[in-house]
C-alpha cells in the first residue's frame, strides 16, 4: 500500500489545523455560513437533512486493517455507531457534530486519511477496480496510476475551481469493474501489439440528469504521458466547460456539444504543448510509486485445494457463498472474497462499528491486512488462502457479512435518498430493503443469475439507476413518492443506459413491479441468459406487456 | 389554511431544530411555535436575534395538532411535505433515531 511521505503528512496536518481554526471562527460567529461553507465543503463536510455529513476519501477503495479500525472508532466515538460505504468507494458519516469534525480529521490524519476533495468543483477521489493488484485478468495494478493521479490532482492550483466536479476511474483489466464509461475520464490499461502497456482514454461519461457513455478519444496513450495528457484534457475543459448553467457544466456536455472529433483535436493540440514538459512524471517517480504496490509475500500454494472441495460438498450454504462471492485471484491457491453489505433488510452499504472492527481483524488474520471497498457498496478481502475460506466464512456468518448474493438481485446499489439527503425527492433505502425481503430465498436469488438493481432518490443518480439492469428512480409526484423504472442499463465494458419502461409506480407498487419484471424474465429467458441478455434479445415489449397489461 | 413553523439546522451539531415559544430552538417539533401562515414572516423577524445558533432557517407548512393525525407519542404539528416529516421525525429506516 501507499504510505504517506513527509510532504503528504505535512499538507494533511496543515489542512486539519486550518479547518480547526475555520470551525472555531464559524462557531464564534466570526464567519457567516456563506463564508464558511466553501471551507467545510473543501473538507468533505456537507449539511444534510438531519445533520452534517462527513465524506472521507478512501483512495481507489484500498484500506489497511489499521485504517478500518480507525473508521470504526470514529463511527463509535463521534457518530451513531455506523458508516455508509458509497459508490465512489468512500465512507460517509451521517451524524457528526461540526464542533467534533476537526478532531475527526486529526484522527484520520493519524492513519493517513482525509476528506480533502470529496466535495466541490475539483478532481474528486480517484476510483479503481476494487480487485486491483489481485485480479487474475489484470494487465497491471491500476492503483499505481490512481495514486499518481491523486498526488498530481491534490490541491492542483489550476484545477481547484473547475466548472463542475470531476471524477476519474482507472482499471487494469478488460472486464470493467470500475464503471469507467460513466466517469468524466475513464482510463483502461491496455497492451499494444508490440507488448507496450498504455492507456485507452475515455472522456465525457456520466450519469445524472443527462446520462452519457464516455467516448474513447485515444485508444493508446503511452504510460509516460499520463499526466500531460490528463492536464491537456482538464485545460480544455477548464477553459470551455460551461459555468453559466449548473446542469450543463460537466465535461460530458462539452464533449457532446462540440463532438468527439473536435474535442479530441483540441486536447491533442493542447497536449502538443505539454508532452515531454515539466508536468510529466520525473525520472524514478513511477518506480517509487510502483514499489508501494508490490505484491505481498504470497505463499507458494497449489492451485487446487482438496480440503476446500470437501467443505464445499459437505456444506451447501458455504457452497452457495463460494459460488456467488468469490473471484479468481492471480496467485494460485488464493481467492478474492466479497463481503456483502446487502444482508436482508439492511441499508445497502451500511456497516456498524462492530462489523468494521471485525472485518479489520479478519483482514489481519486471513487477508494480509488488506481490505477493499467496491463501488457496488460492498467490502472485499483480497488475499484469502483457499484452505482458510471455510474458517473465514464461519466467522462472517454471525457478523451478517456472509450473504451469498454478490451481483444478484439483492446486491442493490442505493443512494441515501430522502432518509438522509437534502437533494432527494424520494426515499431509496426502504425500496432496497423491501426488495431484499421479497427476494429472500437463496435458491431463487441464484436461479435469477446476475441481476443488477440500482436505486436513486433523485435525478442526480448517485444510486446509478441509469446503469441498473433494472433501474429505479424516485420522483416526487404531487407530494407523493413515485418510482420510475428503467431497463437495460449496464455499467461494464458493454456499457448501456437504461430506457424508461413506462409510467411510474407508487411506493406500494414498485416492489411488485420488480417482481413482475423478474418473473417475466424467468418465463422467456433462453438457457444461460441473464436478465440483461434477455432484455437485449427481446426488447422492452414482453416486460411492458406484463407490467402494464393489467392497468 | 396551513399553519407554519420555523425550522433550521443547529450550527454546532447540525440537528434539526424548531423555533419555540421561549425564543429558543427545540429539537422537537412538538415544542415548535405554530403561527398562522399570514404571520410567518413576522416569526422570521422575531427569530432574527437568535439565528446565529442555526443555519438557513425557513418556514414550513404544518397541520396543527388538532387537525393532524397523531404522529408520535406526543401531540405534535405535522409537516405537510413528506420531506419535512422525515426531517422532523427522523430517518424512516432507523426507528431507533425517531424523534
Amino acid at each position: 500500500m501507499y504510505r504517506y511521505d513527509e510532504f503528504d503528512h505535512a499538507f494533511v496536518a496543515q489542512r486539519v489545523n486550518q479547518f480547526r481554526e475555520q470551525t472555531a471562527r464559524r462557531l464564534s460567529g466570526a464567519l457567516s455560513e456563506d463564508e464558511f461553507k466553501p471551507h467545510r465543503l473543501m473538507n468533505g463536510l456537507y449539511l444534510q437533512l438531519h445533520a452534517y455529513m462527513l465524506r472521507v476519501a478512501i483512495p481507489y477503495g484500498t484500506l489497511s486493517s489499521r485504517q478500518m479500525r480507525k473508521l470504526a472508532h470514529i463511527a463509535r466515538a463521534y457518530d451513531r455507531g455506523y458508516g455508509h460505504f458509497t459508490t465512489r468507494q468512500n465512507i460517509q458519516y451521517n451524524w457528526p457534530a461540526l464542533k467534533d469534525v476537526p478532531d475527526i480529521l486529526m484522527e484520520l490524519a493519524k492513519v493517513e486519511m482525509h476528506a480533502i476533495q470529496t466535495s466541490g468543483n475539483c478532481i474528486r477521489n480517484v476510483t479503481a477496480d476494487p480487485f486491483a493488484g489481485v485480479a487474475a485478468d489484470e494487465i497491471e495494478d491500476p492503483r499505481i496510476y490512481a495514486e499518481i493521479i491523486r498526488q498530481w490532482s491534490s490541491l492542483h492550483p489550476e484545477f481547484s475551481f473547475l466548472p463542475r466536479k470531476f471524477k476519474i476511474a482507472v482499471t487494469g483489466a478488460a472486464e470493467d469493474r470500475a464503471a469507467i464509461a460513466f466517469h468524466d475520464i475513464g482510463l483502461q490499461l491496455v497492451r499494444a501489439d508490440d507488448g507496450a502497456v498504455g492507456f485507452a482514454v475515455l472522456v465525457g461519461g456520466g450519469q445524472g440528469r443527462t446520462p452519457m457513455i464516455a467516448k474513447t478519444i485515444r485508444p493508446f496513450l503511452p504510460k509516460a504521458h499520463l499526466l500531460s495528457y490528463l492536464e491537456a484534457i482538464l485545460r480544455v475543459y477548464n477553459l470551455l466547460g460551461r459555468r453559466d448553467n449548473l446542469f450543463k457544466a460537466r465535461i460530458k456536455i462539452l464533449v457532446h456539444e462540440v463532438g468527439t472529433e473536435a474535442f479530441t483535436a483540441m486536447v491533442e493540440e493542447e497536449w502538443a504543448h505539454l508532452a515531454g514538459g515539466p508536468v510529466e512524471l520525473p525520472e524514478g517517480e513511477l518506480e517509487r510509486i510502483v514499489a508501494y504496490f508490490r505484491p505481498p509475500a504470497y505463499e507458494r500454494l497449489p492451485a487446487d485445494s482438496p480440503a476446500l472441495d470437501v467443505q464445499v460438498r459437505a456444506d451447501p450454504a458455504f457452497a452457495a457463498w463460494v459460488r456467488a462471492n468469490l473471484v479468481a485471484h492471480k496467485q494460485p491457491g488464493y481467492a478474492i472474497v466479497n463481503l456483502s453489505l446487502k444482508a436482508e433488510g439492511e441499508p445497502p452499504g451500511d456497516a456498524t462499528a462492530e462489523q468494521m472492527d471485525a472485518v479489520a481483524n479478519l483482514a489481519d488474520r486471513y487477508s494480509l491486512g488488506e481490505i477493499r471497498v467496491t463501488h457496488e457498496q460492498n467490502l472485499v478481502l483480497p488475499n484469502v488462502k483457499a484452505g482458510e475460506l471455510y474458517a473465514l466464512w464461519q466467522s462472517l456468518v454471525p457478523l451478517g457479512l456472509a450473504t451469498a448474493n454478490i451481483g444478484h438481485v439483492t446486491d442493490i446499489i442505493a443512494c441515501p435518498g430522502l432518509d438522509y439527503c437534502s437533494l432527494a425527492n424520494a426515499r431509496s433505502i426502504p425500496i432496497a430493503q423491501a426488495i431484499t425481503r421479497r427476494f429472500n430465498d437463496l435458491a431463487r436469488i441464484h436461479d435469477l443469475a446476475e441481476l443488477r438493481i440500482k436505486i436513486s432518490g433523485c435525478i442526480n443518480a448517485c444510486g446509478h439507476h441509469h446503469v441498473g439492469h433494472i433501474g429505479i428512480l424516485g420522483v416526487d409526484k404531487k407530494g407523493e413518492e413515485f418510482y420510475q423504472i428503467t431497463l437495460g442499463g449496464d455499467a461494464t465494458q458493454t456499457a448501456a443506459i437504461g430506457s424508461i419502461i413506462g409510467p411510474a409506480f407508487s411506493s406500494d407498487q414498485v416492489v411488485d413491479a420488480v417482481e413482475i419484471l423478474v418473473n417475466t424474465y424467468v418465463g422467456v429467458r433462453a438457457p444461460g441468459e441473464r436478465f440483461l441478455d434477455t432484455y437485449r434479445r427481446l426488447g422492452a415489449a414482453p416486460f411492458k406487456e406484463s407490467l402494464y397489461a393489467a392497468h | 389554511m396551513a399553519d407554519q413553523v420555523l425550522t433550521a439546522n443547529r450550527l454546532s451539531d447540525g440537528k434539526v431544530v424548531f423555533f419555540d415559544p421561549d425564543g429558543g430552538w427545540s429539537e422537537r417539533i412538538a415544542r415548535a411555535r405554530v403561527v398562522a401562515k399570514a404571520d410567518g414572516k413576522a416569526l422570521i423577524a422575531e427569530a432574527a436575534s437568535s439565528t446565529g445558533e442555526v443555519v438557513d432557517p425557513y418556514l414550513i407548512d404544518v397541520d396543527s395538532v388538532a387537525e393532524a393525525e397523531p404522529a408520535g407519542p406526543v401531540p405534535s404539528p405535522v409537516p405537510r411535505r413528506y420531506r419535512e416529516r422525515i426531517r422532523a421525525f427522523g430517518p424512516s429506516i432507523h426507528p431507533q433515531f425517531a424523534k
